[in-house]
């Protein structure tokens, strides 16, 4: 006895989520022309100066890279706090090789810089998938132990811009169209692991692992494999930032990288990645990265005491996770109705 | 009649360490056909389950899908060759949108490298409408119900093409419009020639739906039925079917007054309507199935969850609502069913969780010493008979059995009046579980009022002076214990009262 139900057809919710989905990001952008304007409107050297512009655009770019990976590590329910430390030995070897190796190509240089930050990301990702302690203890760790290796190779020393190549020193202020080439570089890094995160299965893999982690392996998901990914994908693009360093500044000691660890998981939050994994796009983690480094350096032009930069950064990182809060109570709401009248 | 099952399973074994959770598992399913595999809780049905999926890996015995011999190594490799598991509690990406969750690992592309996301979305409505229940693709799977969820599942069976269903105890979480939309979808897959594994409790469900019934004991195959030929009695007949008397001998205690009077305790959509009262040197045992609200009623007595109306009462004094701590000042005792992570400092030593309910009364101005808590400790770990060479051995270094002795020692040094013993025997070996037996029979005969819950029937008609059945929340039947049997105590655990006796 097969009685065919008639049921009503479903209406698609994509409206209501897309909305949510797509706030984010649109209220990133919204706070950035607001906040540009502001600042631009009160002190109108921020934008319109000789490198006004430039800076703008191109002072964001290491925090971004930084932020990419550390939101694909918490994305998968881990956290990488040796970034910052990464970045320094990355910056030091890059910086040291043009001055050791005569006539190393710059495209060798930047292979290796992001080569060793795959590397330092694989010792992160072996330690973590295998000994299963917590990444937070991990990485806390290696955050120590990648910068003790950097003070006993750098010491007192530091890179000086007569080590590097003109190339390269150009590479920090070259423009297209007044456009900075390390954004474009930065923004075509950003389209690639955007559309690798939401667009292939290795991608979703990592959102499905940090999502629900006994599912993914009851699933034949490989939890290691993914966590391995994971911390590779980090520390990679950690070098990437480490060598987008050595361009901008031309100079590097041991200290260099210090804080990117908490500023990265900052953008990440702020950008709509739940701290607990699973979700946030790439988009919004750019934008949120972008925001972030453009406030560090609107503030002091907008006389705001150095004081309380921090104290303005931390609220919005708290105004970002109540917002995420709220959003998900909402749709958790929305869910149970529309599972009810079903 | 020969002819070659979709899946056959020949004297399966699986041992976990010194337990052994299969002994000789037999089972063959046909394709359209719908099997039951019923048994009492812990006689290995969800083992056999694991190792249909590829989750465990069998020690010995033959597994055979569709004539070949197969060994699982992951689940990955159970579902390439046509097996699919739905377990009670689905297993979906809360973050993920539904047709994502029905694509995981194997979204299709465009041509451009992209997913292609408006084939998932009409695959998945497409799928969800051909078994009856339309569900939005787009939305994410949080919040769904788990009768959706179970939907969301089964479609990702179909869509990948699974020959064998299984489905663990589905029916437990839904309600009875939901059971029946499941049925009918079994149905309907059966019809397409699908092999459906069905485990379940509930009678009624099982001889609603299954064509072929095996049952399933202590770990091994007992006998299979087609449902046709059979009746319920002979199903009881085959899960119980052992000899119990004289396995767990309570001793006979003088019952005196009574200690503990639960009167029309109600948490709403947990347990209803319960009374019963315990009195001194009696030991009442809560029986029934896993989910019937045995602990919840047991913690609400305890102060450890609320409940919304009722009464409980010790030696005639109103116990406080939420208040463990009120509870155990009016002589009350909760030995957890979860000793690992509700009954033990897994990390401290053998004292310290002796003396961990009494340290108020044995510290000095309000200060504890090692030395305080020495004499009480090295009293209860003797009588008792923790095997142990130390007192300040870690817990979690003792075997399950000693660890559930610790925690009866830490409950009766509190010489408590009435005491609560959830699943005291669980995970124990033999030998040990008739210790803790003899212990609970002393207690009795010490004028302790015991209550205890087990799933075991052979330790509840064992112990127990009495018997209250609980089925979905309420207490539908009580024994004595001398009318307990076997077959009535389990037919009243999985059927609804019909009729008052």
């Amino acid at each position: 006895m097969t009685t065919t139900l008639k049921l009503p057809p479903i209406e698609t919710g994509r409206s209501v989520f897309g909305k949510i989905i797509h706030a984010r990001e649109v209220g990133l952008i919204v706070l950035i022309i607001a906040l540009v304007a502001v600042t631009t409107v009160i002190q109108p050297s921020f934008l319109f100066s000789d490198g006004g512009f430039r800076e703008l655009l191109r002072q964001p770019t290491i925090l971004i890279l930084i932020a990419l990976g550390q939101a694909i590590v918490i994305i998968t329910r881990n956290i990488d706090l040796s970034v910052g430390s990464i970045l320094c030995l990355c910056t030091y070897l890059s910086g040291w090789l043009f001055a050791n190796v005569p006539g190393i190509p710059i495209p060798v240089v930047v292979v290796i810089g992001i080569l060793l930050g795959a590397f330092l990301g694989l010792i992160n990702g072996l330690l973590v998938a295998f000994l299963k302690v917590p990444s937070l203890v991990i990485t806390l760790g290696t955050l120590y132990a990648y910068r003790g290796i950097a003070i006993l190779w750098i010491g007192p020393h530091f890179i000086r811009s007569s080590w590097l190549p003109p190339e390269y020193r150009k590479l920090g202020t070259m423009q297209v169209f007044g456009i900075p080439v390390l954004l474009i570089i930065v923004a075509i890094v950003v389209l690639l692991v955007g559309w690798f995160m939401t667009n292939r299965r290795a991608g979703r893999d990592l959102y499905a692992l940090g999502s629900n982690p006994e599912a993914a392996t009851l699933f034949g998901l490989s939890e290691r494999r993914l966590t391995l990914n994971a911390f590779v994908t980090s520390g990679a693009l950690a070098g990437l930032g480490g060598l987008v360093y050595l361009s901008i500044y031309a100079t590097g000691d041991a200290k260099v990288g210090t804080g990117y660890e908490l500023e990265s998981v900052a953008a990440a939050v702020v950008g709509g990645v739940a701290i607990i994994g699973g979700s946030g796009t790439i988009w919004g983690v750019a934008l949120g990265a972008f925001f972030l480094a453009t406030i560090s350096s609107a503030l002091p032009v907008l006389g705001v005491p150095s004081l309380w930069q921090q104290s303005i950064v931390g609220v919005f990182i708290v105004g970002a996770i109540l917002l995420d809060r709220l959003l998900f109570l909402n749709r958790t709401l929305q869910a149970k109705r529309k599972g009810r009248a079903l | 009649m020969t002819h070659t099952p979709l899946l056959e399973l020949k004297g399966v074994t699986k041992s976990f360490g010194a337990v052994a959770a299969l002994v000789d598992a037999d089972l063959a399913l046909d394709a359209g056909s719908i099997h039951a595999v019923i048994g009492e809780n812990g006689a290995g049905k969800s083992t056999l389950v694991k190792i249909i999926g590829g989750l465990y890996r069998r020690d010995n015995g033959e597994f055979l899908l569709e004539g070949e011999s197969v060994d699982f190594q992951n689940t990955h490799e159970a579902k390439a060759s046509g097996i699919s598991v739905i377990y009670q509690e689905p297993t979906l990406f809360p973050d993920l949108s539904v047709a994502e969750n029905l694509f995981v690992g194997r979204q299709p592309y465009t041509r451009f490298g992209f997913l292609d996301r408006a084939r998932m979305r009409r695959e998945t409505r497409e799928l969800t409408l051909r078994l009856g229940v339309p569900i939005d693709p787009d939305r994410e799977a949080r919040g769904l119900s788990i009768a959706d969820q179970q939907v969301v599942e089964i479609a990702k069976s179909i869509s990948v093409g699974a020959k064998v269903i299984i489905m663990d105890e589905p029916t437990a979480a839904l309600s009875g419009i939901e059971v029946e939309r499941l049925m009918g979808i079994a149905r309907q897959l059966r019809d397409e020639g699908k092999g459906l594994i069905f485990i379940s409790h509930r009678f009624d469900e099982v001889f609603a739906l299954c064509d072929v019934l095996t049952v399933m004991r202590d770990g091994s195959y007992v006998a299979t039925n087609q449902t046709a030929e059979v009746t319920e009695d002979e199903i009881i007949r085959q899960m119980v079917g052992r000899s119990v008397e004289n396995l767990f001998p309570k001793e006979v205690a003088e019952v005196g007054d009574a200690v503990l009077e639960v009167e029309n305790l109600t948490s709403i959509g947990v347990f209803e309507d319960v009374s019963f009262t315990v009195r001194s040197g009696e030991i009442v045992c809560f029986a029934g199935l896993v989910g019937a609200g045995r602990s919840e009623i047991a913690r609400a007595i305890f102060g450890v969850d609320g409940y919304d109306s009722g009464s409980v009462r010790i030696g005639g004094a109103k116990v406080a609502r939420r208040n463990p701590a009120a509870a155990m000042r009016l002589g009350m005792g909760f030995v957890p069913e979860d000793r690992r992570k509700q009954g033990l400092a897994m990390t401290a030593g053998v004292q310290t969780n002796i003396t961990m309910a009494i340290r108020n009364r044995l510290a000095r101005f309000g200060i504890i010493t090692s030395r305080l808590e020495e004499p009480s400790a090295r009293n209860w770990a003797a009588r008792l008979q923790v095997k142990t060479n130390a007192l300040d051995t870690e817990a979690q270094m003792l075997s399950g059995g000693n660890q559930q002795k610790l925690v009866l020692g830490k409950w009766l040094a509190t010489e408590p009046k009435f005491l609560i013993v959830d699943e005291p025997t669980r995970g124990i070996d033999v030998g040990t579980k008739a210790e803790v037996h003899r212990l609970l029979s002393e207690l009795a005969g010490n004028g302790v009022a015991l209550l205890m819950i087990s799933s075991e029937l052979p330790e509840v008609l064992g112990m127990a002076d009495r018997v209250l059945v609980v089925r979905e929340g309420r207490i539908t039947a009580e024994f004595s214990r001398e009318a307990a049997t076997p077959e009535n105590v389990m037919y009243a655990a999985t059927h609804a009262p019909e009729v008052a006796a």
